[in-house]
């Protein structure tokens, strides 16, 4: 079938999986609030969680992923006709999209007993989680600056509320309220960012303004502004140093799936639009923009992992360890050619999967909860429950980068990336603070095998799940099947990223 | 006048920026994210009559976003009041600020 924008009912062809997801969510949400959960608060405690009250909901919502998922597959046997439409429909946006279902749906999986035990409204924490999915879905299809806001927007004011989530818990609501301030502080950075563009480029169409640019009919100053300004916003929603400040309190405060979440949704969501919004729309200035991404991937990598080496507390420790990702992701948006986007897309895949799965395991430690968060509480892990112990040390060695893992592929493809530009130092740089980060990975594994429980009945309480469970042997999988056969995957994101160039100018020049 | 409207914007949207970094207060500092947006609303306005009418159209997203923004906000503000029984920022300490 063809696409034709000039046809209003094509858009809803274009945007059918966020359209489905929005409809879901919504759906979920009124199913929530007229479910039994809501007339009676008292359920028995014995039943299974996993399938009991409430629970429906996340089944329901993760079928709502699922048709997505389809319509998403669908999509790829649709072809544009004409070029300078709100909405992208190229191989880029969908490669993205799998990431971002990907990611909400293994979410899903490890908060049901999360949500049981801490007495969340479930219709409420799955809708929101749909509605934030809907909008990284929309920023990675955005070829509008207008559409880009939109989404996120959308992302972002439901992330907000699924940080604050658990109203009885403090640290959620102090969360809550930093990361809101602090985001929609952000935004009016990147909305006046915009808005200079706009004024430069008279669109907010980004081919238009790649083509603007590159006639050199830009108004200069405002250009320049505008590139500076989105850039904070951008920074800022990725979480690089010096503008990671929120990162390590959010992540910390959040209910852990909804960490789990953001680490990889938001942070991937961030990365498609800046890449499609950098490479195709500014790539013709990138003289302006090149230097201030180097100095931002060279001071995320290397203060990242200086913070992260003190971390005590495990959460914490995985916040700082998604501020380092960034940086690494930096590298490839620096470098901005083809294998260096297609290596990003990579990398937030495998990030994707390993991450989620990380966080599955600490929220099995914590009791569901947020108890035991602290370094000491995975000691004598090892010998208790192998074999969470195992998936744990499998997604912190990917983490690290270990060879035969998914995050040592992911990390191989940035730096010939860097390499292809010539950004020698900043590969070094990569490579130095990839084996500094191995200490404090290998820390949490040590703990788990060469220490002895400090008492008993440590790790007894420990449950996981089924779709806990499911949710780890997936991601286990992916992550070791990327590690080992990652040249498939690859070919695919390459594919992603030639759509993106032959929309755009001319793909990405080589730096000196 | 669209120079004049544009620095207008520009002194605004500084004020709005000086204001969060400031005040503790967490719903003045929301007043001067809100006045962000606003600065920005009247760039738009202000530029689309320089190149079009898209500066316009922003506008009412914009504003959009900001209601819903500020929904979600207060609601924020409130579940932490509940709390702490205060909304100045220097109160609220189980996260290192």
């Amino acid at each position: 079938m063809e696409l034709d924008f000039s046809r209003q009912l094509h858009y809803v062809w274009a945007l059918l999986p966020e359209i489905i997801l929005c409809v879901w969510g919504m759906g979920v949400l009124i199913a929530g609030v007229s479910g039994p959960a809501h007339r009676g608060e008292d359920h028995a405690v014995s039943e299974d969680p996993a399938f009991g009250t409430g629970s429906g909901l996340g089944w329901v919502s993760l079928v709502g992923l699922l048709i997505a998922a389809f319509f998403n597959g669908w999509l790829y046997t649709l072809d544009e006709v004409g070029r300078g439409a709100v909405v992208a429909v190229d191989d880029f946006r969908l490669f993205a999209n799998w990431i971002f279902l990907g990611g909400a749906a293994l979410s899903i999986l490890i908060s049901f007993t999360y949500v049981y035990r801490n007495r969340l409204q479930a219709g409420e924490f799955f809708s929101l989680i749909l509605f934030a999915t809907a909008g990284m879905m929309f920023m990675a299809g955005a070829r509008d600056l207008m559409l880009l806001f939109l989404g996120l927007e959308v992302m972002s004011i439901a992330v907000y509320a699924l940080t604050a989530f658990n109203r009885r818990d403090r640290r959620g609501a102090e969360a809550g309220l930093k990361y809101f301030l602090l985001g929609a502080f952000a935004t009016g950075f990147f909305l006046y960012g915009i808005a200079l563009v706009y004024g430069a480029t008279g669109s907010t169409n980004i081919d238009t303004i790649a083509a603007v640019v590159s006639g050199g009919r830009a108004r200069e100053g405002f250009l320049t502004l505008g590139i500076a300004l989105m850039t904070i916003g951008f920074a800022f929603k990725v979480s690089a140093v010096p503008f990671h400040m929120w990162t390590p309190d959010v992540y910390e405060g959040a209910p852990a799936p909804v960490t789990a979440f953001m680490s990889v949704g938001v942070k991937a969501a961030a990365f498609v639009a800046f890449i499609r919004v950098f490479l195709v729309g500014f790539e013709s200035v990138s003289d302006q923009w090149y230097p201030v991404l180097w100095w931002l991937a060279a001071i995320t990598m290397v203060g990242a992992n200086l913070m992260a080496l003190s971390q005590t507390n495990v959460k914490r420790m995985l916040a700082y360890s998604s501020v380092a990702h960034a940086g690494y992701l930096l590298v490839a948006v620096a470098a901005g050619n083809e294998t260096a986007a297609a290596g990003m897309l990579f990398y937030l895949l495998v990030y994707t999967v390993m991450n989620v799965g990380a966080f599955a395991v600490v929220i099995g430690v914590a009791h569901q909860g947020e108890e035991r968060l602290q370094i000491e509480d995975y000691s004598g892990f090892g010998r208790k429950r192998p074999e969470l112990a195992v998936f744990l040390t499998i997604f912190l060695l990917s983490l690290a980068g270990f060879p035969g893992t998914g995050g040592f592929m992911g990390k191989i493809y940035l730096l010939q990336g860097a390499a292809e530009s010539n950004l020698w130092y900043l590969a070094t740089i990569l490579v130095l603070t990839t084996v500094a980060s191995y200490y404090y990975y290998l820390r949490v594994a040590w703990y788990m095998w060469m220490r002895e429980t400090t008492s008993e009945d440590q790790h007894d309480l420990v449950v996981t799940p089924l779709p806990m469970k499911a949710a780890l042997i997936i991601a286990v999988a992916v992550v070791l099947y990327l590690g080992i056969f990652p040249s498939s995957m690859m070919e695919f994101a390459r594919a992603g990223v030639e759509g993106l160039g032959a929309l755009g100018g001319g793909l990405l020049g080589v730096h000196p | 006048m669209i120079t004049e409207a544009l620095i207008l914007s520009a002194i605004l949207f500084v004020v709005g920026t000086f204001g969060v970094l400031v005040r503790r207060n967490a719903i003045i500092m929301f007043l001067c994210i809100e006045l962000q947006l606003n600065a920005v609303n009247l760039a738009f306005v202000a530029l689309s009559r320089l190149v079009g009418i898209d500066g316009q159209v922003f506008v009412f997203f914009v504003m959009t976003v900001a209601a819903a923004e500020a929904a979600v906000g207060l609601a924020i503000i409130i579940s932490i009041f509940r709390h702490y029984e205060s909304v100045d920022v220097n109160n609220f300490n189980l996260l290192k600020w």
